[in-house]
């Protein structure tokens, strides 16, 4: 490359108001004073160390564009004369044109260049965009993505032949130009939309976004649109967004965990001081800390849009060619994910998408036979609930037929033809998760190989997510995916077993039972060597942890088992573990390579302490424990039958006996543990009644009516208590009995006549109270929710 | 192999080892390890190194020499390998010494498999012999053979 030549390209580079915000256009600058000084003094090897940055910025940059491009021409085919589209398409082909030519990439310039005088026609009115001119200027970004692709695996522009598609570009508008009523032209073309503001599209308006005209530069990686047919407007992240690099943001992330444990000690010594100056320092250390902490937590978080922005035009590839017509909707792409967690779900929710359009939805024909809108409908939606995310991805195709499912499962030797018969509606719908499923009747190119749903649930699952599926037979399929906000930091139980300390996701757990003294030895039954324990009826298989991982037992003298009811895939079972601590936030951290293959550990975490705690898979305990059969035929009919969950959440409910007879409920969410209590531990103290609980006092309130209070405190059956637990405070509620837990959708039917309820619903085919815990305690232990933090 | 090399040296047992100072991150005393149960038994532990997962991998154990008693703490040499961080824990540090290429000569058929298996070969140097440490080789687990977990098969 010759000084003179790379000046005039950088001029070139300049003209466009588009590239000077760019971090090309600044390298680019930096760089052209850097060529002066370096020919003269040394030449040669600096020169190619900025070569690379520079390469490397604009295999960056290039890719948030085309990211952005795909959206963009989709969009156009709907709306093609919006200018502020087709305005954007031009800035960012001319954009990759001007950079290949400063770079030397002349096959990716070239092929650029024929786009861009196109775009530009296109722009001007000359010619009116059709469907050939669309995936011609498609196959082009296809084109250029190869070039990219090459250039970062070779650094070199690679060979291939864009003869054809530069034909096909040439081809556009040629006929179509006479018919197409070209506006008056503007009679200079160099001034840019952003000097002459295009006409507000709708969006904008509707949009709370600032409505100023859009800086052309704005990388649209952060920017999405909620309904992909209207153009909408990029906010100008460039004056406010940096660019960061992700090995660094790791590392905050690593310091900030670090910090935590720092700060965890100084503040134990800070509870033991008298001096009331490293008090109020250790305190204030506390809040920054845990305020940073969240801050490093969302420098990692990006909008699941990022992953949206490419199903525009995977939907309209597929549709094409699968001969259907189909409308994609996006509903909450601003929906933030850990970045970790978006890569993971890429490849399943491109899975799921494929599989709706090729399966789910049918030939206009047949939903014209079926009465329905030729245009099939596609809907990808996001939102949070209970600290995790939801994504939803429904059609209104033709849903799944549940009775060819069972055929399938049973030709597939996948289950029994008894079991299947005996199976209903939901569990058979869960059959497509298992592993060579597939009930496509034709194989196409697309998807229906056998390998299916069974790969998306389980890359879901391997980030610590659920699938679920529900479908109306006729009318549409919902697959439902759960994931957590983050892999980084997650809630986890801790447990103690043969002198370690272990860590158990709370994604898994679903209750905590302690037996005591006699119970202990009477609760666990031994069927042929098989430990199970009746949990409200129904038998639930015991898992020893210290055997599972070959360390020593409890010792003989220990009365007392504690059962972590865990949930692993759709088996319950039981851990027995010697002693359980409490819950935590933990900070996940890889372990190394060394131990990776071990499938009973997930990870390890740094406790308060400095020590290592090792954090438990649990789906690998329940494979390893032979409760999972790592074989086809999974135990699917333990679950009471439940209406299939249509829109509404489920939720999980513990219904328990109180009051005399009433029948009642409260979301488990609430419940901190199940504990068994006897009569004689309770205590009076300030004129109510307490028990002495893991190192503290649990204020009691009586949910049995005054006479069988009475006699039940002189018996010797322990009391069924439920412990409610916020910000570190806990308190038990006395219920007659515990019934059962149970997973379905709460709709409150009817307003409850006693006091402290929120109303009736029918849980299980039963009419239930839901009880308004908060009220309840508020009412018993005035003031309970008002002293947060206090015991933290 | 250039002339000069610097190496980090270390003692097990009676013998002497030398790693290249470019592999080694630091050199650390004996830290509180956590218990990896069903690890392979050259695993001794994982600990927390300012905040990285750091597995501690017994060379003892896996050279098959008796462990040392509880009195003496063994010495964490880290190194930075490819596939990320490792500790390798061992008797005691020696000195950095440069050692010449005239004096290197692959490790002689006699010596035992599990000691030939991790080290390139031997410097003679004049008051003793060192051995040269394979670092990829001596954190690799797999091809020892002990130390495939059981639990390898439930992955699928």
């Amino acid at each position: 490359m010759q000084c003179v030549s790379e000046a005039s390209q950088l001029k070139h580079l300049h003209r466009p108001a588009v590239v000077s915000h760019g971090p090309i256009a600044k390298t680019c600058a930096a760089r052209a004073l850097g060529v002066v000084r370096t020919t003269c003094t040394h030449p040669g090897e600096r020169m190619a160390v900025e070569d690379d940055e520079i390469m490397r910025e604009f295999l960056i940059e290039s890719r948030e564009n085309l990211l952005g491009l795909d959206r963009d021409f989709v969009a156009l085919e709907q709306n093609p004369r919006d200018r502020a589209i087709l305005s954007r398409i031009f800035r960012c082909v001319h954009t990759i044109k001007g950079t290949s030519g400063f770079l030397n990439l002349p096959g990716l310039e070239k092929l650029t260049h024929v786009g861009e005088t196109q775009l530009s026609r296109l722009r001007d009115g000359e010619i009116l965009l059709d469907t050939h001119a669309t995936s011609a200027l498609l196959a082009m970004v296809d084109g250029v993505r190869r070039v990219l692709a090459s250039l970062e695996r070779t650094g070199a522009e690679g060979n291939e032949d864009f003869t054809a598609i530069i034909a096909e570009l040439a081809k556009i508008g040629r006929g179509a130009a006479a018919a197409a009523p070209a506006p008056a032209r503007t009679p200079a073309p160099e001034a840019l939309p952003e000097v002459t503001p295009a006409p507000a599209p709708p969006a904008v308006a509707k949009s709370d976004r600032a409505a100023a005209p859009t800086p052309p530069s704005a990388p649209p990686a952060r920017t999405t649109a909620d309904a992909p047919a209207e153009p909408t407007a990029a906010p100008s992240v460039a004056d406010t967004a940096i660019r960061v690099d992700l090995a660094l943001l790791d590392r905050v992330m690593n310091l900030v965990g670090e910090l935590v444990l720092a700060r965890n000690q100084i503040l134990q010594y800070g509870a033991r001081s008298s001096d009331s100056g490293l008090v109020n320092a250790s305190q204030r250390l506390n809040l920054l800390t845990t305020e940073l902490q969240a801050c490093a937590m969302k420098t990692r978080m990006q909008p699941i849009g990022n992953v949206w922005n490419r199903f525009p035009r995977v939907v309209r590839d597929l549709s094409n060619v699968c001969g259907k017509a189909v409308q994609l909707e996006l509903e909450g792409s601003s929906t933030e994910l850990d970045r970790s967690i978006i890569e993971a779900i890429k490849d399943p929710l491109i899975h799921a998408v494929r599989n709706a359009i090729d399966h789910g939805i049918e030939s206009a024909e047949r939903r014209a036979l079926a009465g329905k809108p030729a245009q099939g409908r596609l809907r990808l939606r996001a939102y949070h609930e209970g600290g995790q995310v939801n994504i939803e991805v429904s059609d209104d195709g033709g849903g799944i037929n549940v009775e060819k499912v069972r055929a399938r499962a049973i030709e597939r030797g996948l289950v029994t033809g008894e079991r299947a018969a005996r199976m209903n509606e939901r569990d058979l719908l869960q059959l497509i998760f298992l592993p060579g499923f597939s009930t496509a009747e034709s194989v196409t190119h697309l998807s229906g190989r056998g390998v299916g749903m069974d790969v998306v649930k389980f890359n879901i699952e391997k980030v610590g997510g659920t699938v679920d599926i529900a479908s109306r037979f006729g009318h549409g399929t919902t697959l439902k995916i759960k994931i957590p906000l983050t892999l980084a930091i997650i809630p986890a139980l801790l447990v103690a077993s043969g002198g370690e300390r272990f860590a158990i996701p709370q994604v898994n757990l679903l209750e905590l039972v302690r037996l005591e003294g006699a119970a202990s030895r009477r609760g666990i039954e031994n069927l042929h060597g098989t430990p199970l324990y009746r949990l409200r009826g129904n038998l639930l298989p015991l898992v020893f942890l210290n055997e599972v991982l070959d360390l020593p037992g409890p010792g003989p003298h220990a009365d007392v088992v504690n059962i972590v009811v865990l949930q692993a895939d759709e088996q319950k079972f039981g851990l027995v573990v010697d002693g359980i601590s409490d819950t935590e936030e933990i900070v996940v951290k890889p372990l190394g390579k060394e131990l990776k293959q071990l499938a009973v550990f997930a990870g390890a975490t740094i406790m308060g302490d400095g020590h290592v705690a090792l954090i438990l898979d649990v789906l690998g305990i329940a494979r390893r424990s032979n409760v999972l059969s790592p074989t086809r035929e999974r135990v699917l009919d333990e679950r009471p039958p439940a209406a299939p969950g249509g829109g509404v959440a489920r939720e999980r409910m513990l219904v328990f006996r109180a009051r005399g007879d009433a029948r009642m409920a409260l979301p488990l969410a609430h419940v901190a543990r199940l504990e068994e209590i006897a009569p004689a531990r309770v205590e009076r103290a300030a004129g109510r009644d307490v028990v002495q609980y893991r190192g503290g006092v649990l204020p009691l309130i009586w949910l049995v009516d005054e006479r069988s209070r009475a006699t039940r405190m002189t018996r010797e059956e322990p009391l069924h208590v439920v412990v409610f637990t916020e910000q570190g405070r806990s308190v038990g509620l006395v219920v007659d009995e515990i019934s059962d837990v149970v997973e379905e959708e709460v709709r409150v039917q009817a307003q409850a006549q006693g006091a402290d309820l929120l109303g009736i619903a029918v849980l299980a085919g039963r009419v239930t109270d839901l009880l308004d815990v908060r009220r309840l305690v508020e009412r018993h232990e005035p003031g309970f929710f008002d002293r947060r933090g206090a015991a933290a | 192999m250039s002339d000069a090399l610097k190496l980090c040296t270390f003692v097990l047992g009676d013998l002497a080892f030398g790693v290249e100072v470019k592999h080694v991150q630091e050199v650390m005393r004996f830290q509180p390890l956590t218990r990896v149960p069903l690890a392979s038994r050259t695993v001794r532990g994982i600990l927390n190194l300012r905040g990285q997962i750091v597995t501690a991998i017994d060379v003892r154990a896996r050279l098959g020499l008796p462990t040392l008693s509880d009195a003496q703490e063994p010495m964490n040499v880290v190194l930075r390998t490819s596939d990320g961080v490792v500790s390798l824990l061992v008797d005691e540090i020696g000195d950095v010494l440069e050692v010449s290429a005239a004096d290197f000569e692959r490790a002689p058929e006699t010596l035992s498999v599990v000691l030939r298996d991790i080290v390139h070969g031997v410097y003679k140097l004049e008051r003793r012999l060192l051995l040269l440490l394979d670092v990829t080789r001596a954190v690799a687990l797999k091809e020892t053979g002990d130390n495939v977990p059981s639990s390898l098969g439930d992955a699928a």
